[in-house]
């Protein structure tokens, strides 16, 4: 199968590859260790899902703006700010 | 409420995930991947790291900006859908008999512009537009009302504007009168006991009522308008100059017209990102006045 046409590069195939293992380990947990949703600080209830889609849309906006707004300062501050994010939404959300 | 929910039914969904692969997933990863590198085509790709939407996001440069022009457009146009189609549709359905003959002759005539593809809606409104030989055009023209959509901006918007309520707040009245009908008559009984004039009626008993197919409906109008292409296409064509260039719109000319592959992919990334954001916000409201209306 020729997937050129996709053009690959080892970097984008890095980010799917953790995309699908977090989904793979969620998808795993949620069938092993059955939850119940919790109303936490937004409001609403909330599955780990839920907590890692909002941590996942969260983190790219941060990037986002990171991008548009911190000039030449490296990448990798969003990245920090993206975990912190992810910390408090699987904490407290 | 004490049963833990059990997701392994989801594995139940997996022949549907394998077909939305192919249909979605696959194309969506692709973009992704244009999205970090530039091509002057041949299939030769280069990379650029996150240039591109270093360049999106600064409305200095001139992607930026005409994503920023056209993302403003995009969000007027949606929300002057919303702010029309949703107080008409539900006026339209208060007026809408409840009984007899008259409910399937008015449910079907509502669902008529529904059923017209996208861009033969855009046709019509065309033909219906133009100023020498539309039936519209050549009217407002004749009361002495200068309307040229192919010229004027503001002609042009009035036009994509009036086509989308014309297509559309069917589809709110249709919901809408779906909610009114679920109302047990027992409601308007007690409202009439106490002497409650229509207007306390409509905002204590229908509207409350209506709250839910009200989301739906602002969702999918939403979403259909933030996403609009085809009709404006067909019409203005984005035009007169880029007054009625919406996101999707400019997308396509970044993507086929210039070929700029890599650009138009960050572009879609954020306009992608903007949908989900608006999406879950919809989403997260709904479930909060479901478990609300359970409590």
């Amino acid at each position: 199968m020729n997937l050129s046409w996709m053009a690959w590069t080892w970097q984008t195939a890095l980010f799917f590859a953790l995309l699908l293992g977090v989904l793979a380990t969620m998808t795993t947990l949620a069938a092993l260790r059955p939850e119940r949703d919790r109303i936490g600080m937004l409001g609403l209830p909330t599955t780990r899902g839920d907590r890692l889609f909002l941590t996942l849309l969260g983190a790219a906006f941060i990037h986002l703006g990171w991008l548009a707004l911190a000039g030449e300062a490296p990448l990798w501050g969003a990245s920090i700010l993206s975990l912190l994010l992810g910390a408090i939404l699987f904490r407290w959300a | 409420m004490a049963k833990p929910v059990d997701n392994r039914a989801w594995f139940l969904v997996l022949p549907v995930v394998a077909l939305v692969a192919f249909s979605a997933l696959i194309p969506v990863m692709t973009v992704v991947n244009y999205s970090v590198q530039d091509s002057f085509g041949n299939n030769e790709f280069f990379w650029n790291g996150t240039g591109w939407f270093k360049e999106l996001l600064d409305p200095s440069t001139d992607l930026g900006g005409r994503f920023l022009d056209a993302l403003w457009r995009t969000l007027l146009f949606s929300g002057l859908c919303l702010l029309i189609e949703v107080p008409l549709g539900i006026g339209v359905a208060l007026t809408l008999p409840r009984r007899g003959w008259g409910v399937a002759a008015s449910l079907v005539l509502l669902a008529l512009p529904l059923l017209i593809p996208w861009n033969v809606v855009g046709t019509i409104w065309q033909v219906f537009a133009r100023r020498d030989i539309g039936l519209l055009g050549a009217a407002v023209n004749g009361l002495g009302i200068e309307y040229n959509y192919a010229q004027s901006p503001l002609a042009a918007w009035v036009t994509v504007v009036a086509m989308d309520v014309w297509h559309w707040t069917s589809l709110v009245v249709l919901l809408c009168y779906a909610g009114l009908r679920a109302i047990p008559d027992a409601y308007y009984q007690a409202a009439k006991v106490d002497g409650a004039s229509s207007w306390a009626v409509f905002r204590a008993i229908q509207l409350p009522k209506m709250q839910r197919v009200l989301t739906i409906a602002i969702l999918l109008r939403f979403m259909d308008s933030f996403m609009i292409y085809t009709e404006p296409f067909v019409v203005t064509g984005g035009g007169p100059g880029n007054a009625t260039t919406f996101l999707s719109i400019d997308l396509v000319k970044i993507a086929l017209g210039q070929f700029d592959l890599g650009k138009a992919a960050a572009m879609s990334i954020v306009y992608n990102l903007i949908v989900l954001t608006v999406c879950w916000i919809f989403f997260a409201t709904t479930t909060r006045s479901q478990s609300e209306a359970v409590q």
